[in-house]
């Protein structure tokens, strides 16, 4: 996992390197002169080769780093992803105000989708055939045929503007804790936009499992023992039909807290997928780095973490 | 067979499939008495497998049309309450299945899996429940069985799968137990041990076995009496000297034939059966049978194209579903099978002591 990371920094490092982009020139504003640009290369240590460079990144993660010399030099503390110029503030620093946001729309997310598409395709699953199995699957189909955007503006047209159920509210560090209610009616709309985009695809997904869990002759035991339909369905046929959910789940998270580009920017809500395209757009590049190192963190932890819930769930993966 | 413990009566079950109608099992009769064991004998596809899941309630009625009557102990199961035919499963009435891998759960635990058997049934504490599985695994010879509690069904060999299949089947110590090819995946010298150890069962408790399978060695060795099915059909009935010794059905003979016996001589050769068995779905209008059937034509009239033929009693016990004349019968009988097989139908020889012919293990020329 480590050392996937390292192979990824250096990649994201060099591709970033090599783009036409001088981030000299971006900070130094009008009245520009080679002179100025070259202090600035020195300050940020653009003028050194790329081994350096990388270097001196890596170790920012770990140690910190100092940029600039004399009484100019200030501090980047560990973990150190680079500095902003643009907005002059570190990397680090901006993701942690923006990780959150995103943290919170994820998870709120996730939970609502998980809930709802796996009972959902149970029931879907029950019901095979009947006209529950086919209004669920279709309006599943519809729901995940949707764009994203299209979800979330029909979702602010109708609940917010055209019926005013929860009205306008914006984010600010630290709200879930000093004004849940006023939390929860930040986040709502997007969750649902989330969940009702993921939910389609999980209740899909959950259906053919457990369509193809319940033909199998272990259930057909488990029936036979007496065991009454629930335990059948919701612990027999359930977990065996688990390990699908579960690695998409957790990719599915990861992905998410890399930055939920569209609902956030739909939302406004300040995460950290906004801040990404923000910086794309104002080729901010220490930014955009910090933000693919932190997207890239979490898609390899989820692998890892999925890894060890098979372990969890399937006996058979454990080492003897 | 004097005290029918379960009597199936006319049990009929047809599922509907885009091609038509599926009549797996058309019109099945049959009695089982305690401490006796029913063998049904047939082909894959014959309705066997199906007729022992509808006697336990296992067919999803919302899929299938299950008709007739199960009498469990006088109890009529079909038109029961689902949940009144689930108390029974794995209680009074329980099922030993043919794959044991695929038929234990391969995330649980074997303990976990035989002690929720006994927790749905059996109000007992957590560990009174595993002392039980711990013993019941004892019981059907599985060294270890502390250690085997904590295995997963990958961990153990094809024989002791089976074996946990079966203490899991005896938990509640049922008074049915069906048994559905139970020997099928496994290697002839442990379908010996597995056959040896429900026969010891069936002394301890008095249990009634329905046992399911192709494996007339098997039969030979457990059954008192045998149901031969064949397109979803009892096409002959009769107890194991009828079935092994004076067998009237072709199919019988056909079955009997393509299995090597210990008791022919030594150049006698194998006959397999021609032909296919007969989708369920187009039926032929005549006998079932008639299509894979060398003697068709000594039945005068082309009866066997036109007419279905009905299951008629032979003697009171013994019951075949064929055109041909009983004369007729036994003549291809002992031709086919050897003079020294086909005891005269006299009730005589009924009363002679017989041992029971003792065809090697496995090897008919069907599938599986």
């Amino acid at each position: 996992m480590v050392g996937m990371l390292i192979v990824l920094s250096v990649i994201v490092f060099l591709l970033f390197s090599v783009l036409p982009a001088d981030p000299a020139r971006l900070v130094c504003g009008k009245s520009c002169t080679p002179a100025i640009i070259k202090s600035i290369d020195h300050k940020f240590g653009y003028d050194q080769p790329m081994y350096v460079q990388y270097k001196e990144f890596a170790k920012g993660i770990f140690v910190g780093r100092t940029y600039g010399e004399g009484k100019a030099a200030f501090e980047c503390s560990a973990p150190c992803l680079g500095y902003s110029f643009l907005r002059n503030e570190d990397v680090t620093v901006l993701i942690e105000q923006t990780l959150p946001v995103t943290a919170q729309l994820a998870l709120g997310g996730f939970i609502l989708w998980m809930v709802g598409g796996v009972s959902i395709g149970i029931v879907a699953a029950l019901k095979r055939g009947k006209w529950q199995d086919r209004t669920i699957m279709g309006v599943a189909l519809i729901g995940y045929s949707f764009p994203s955007f299209f979800i979330a503006l029909l979702l602010i047209f109708f609940v917010q503007i055209k019926f005013g159920l929860i009205g306008f509210h914006s984010y600010s560090a630290g709200l879930m804790w000093s004004d849940p209610v006023e939390w929860f009616k930040v986040f709502i709309l997007p969750w649902i936009a989330i969940a009702l985009l993921y939910a389609a695809f999980y209740s899909r997904l959950t259906r053919n499992q457990m369509l193809e869990t319940l033909g199998e002759d272990y259930i057909r035991t488990a029936r036979s023992k007496g065991l009454p339909e629930r335990t059948v369905i919701g612990q027999h046929a359930l977990r065996a039909g688990l390990t699908p959910i579960v690695t998409a789940a957790g990719l599915d998270l990861a992905g998410l807290l890399g930055g939920a580009i569209i609902i956030e920017q739909v939302f406004a809500l300040p995460g950290i997928g906004r801040m990404s395209v923000d910086s794309v757009t104002t080729s901010d590049l220490p930014v955009i780095t910090g933000t693919v190192m932190v997207a890239a963190f979490f898609i390899i932890l989820a692998n890892l973490v999925v890894d060890l819930l098979y372990a969890v769930i399937d006996p058979r993966v454990r080492l003897a | 067979m004097s005290d029918p413990f379960v009597k199936v009566e006319d049990l009929r079950v047809q599922f509907p499939t885009e091609d038509g109608i599926v009549g797996a099992v058309d019109g099945v009769s049959f009695e089982v008495a305690k401490n006796e064991t029913l063998a049904i004998v047939g082909e894959s596809g014959s309705g066997k497998s199906v007729t022992s899941q509808a006697i336990m309630g296992l067919i999803n009625r919302k899929t299938a049309k299950v008709t007739g009557q199960v009498l469990f102990d006088g109890e009529e199961l079909l038109s029961a309450r689902p949940d009144q035919v689930r108390s029974l499963r794995g209680k009074r009435m329980a099922m030993i299945f043919q794959d044991p891998l695929s038929s234990l759960h391969p995330f649980y635990s074997i303990g976990k899996q035989l002690v929720e058997a006994i927790d749905v049934h059996q109000n007992v504490s957590n560990s009174a429940a595993m002392k039980q599985a711990r013993d019941m695994l004892d019981r059907v010879g599985i060294p270890n069985p502390d250690r085997r509690l904590k295995d997963y069904p990958h961990n153990l060999s094809g024989g002791m799968r089976q074996r946990v299949m079966i203490a899991m089947a005896l938990l509640n110590s049922p008074e049915l137990l069906i048994a559905d090819e139970p020997t099928t995946a496994l290697d002839v010298t442990v379908q010996a041990q597995i056959i040896d150890l429900l026969r010891d069962l069936q002394r301890e408790f008095g249990t009634a076995i329905i046992l399911i399978t192709h494996d007339l060695g098997v039969v030979a060795d457990m059954a008192d009496d045998v149901v031969v099915m064949y397109g979803g059909r009892v096409v002959e009935r009769g107890n194991i000297d009828d079935i092994y010794y004076r067998p009237e059905m072709p199919y019988t003979w056909g079955l009997l034939g393509s299995v090597p016996r210990m008791d022919a001589g030594p150049s006698t050769r194998l006959q397999p059966i021609p032909g296919q068995p007969p989708s369920l779905i187009r039926l032929p209008k005549g006998c079932v049978f008639r299509p894979r059937c060398a003697y068709h034509e000594l039945v005068p009239g082309n009866r066997c194209d036109t007419d279905r033929p009905d299951l008629l009693p032979v003697t009171p016990d013994h019951a075949v579903r064929c055109h041909l004349e009983p004369a007729q019968r036994r003549e291809i009988a002992i031709e086919r099978l050897g003079a020294h097989t086909v005891v005269d139908n006299s009730p005589a020889a009924d009363a002679t002591p017989s041992a029971t012919p003792t065809p090697a293990s496995g090897g008919t020329q069907e599938e599986k």
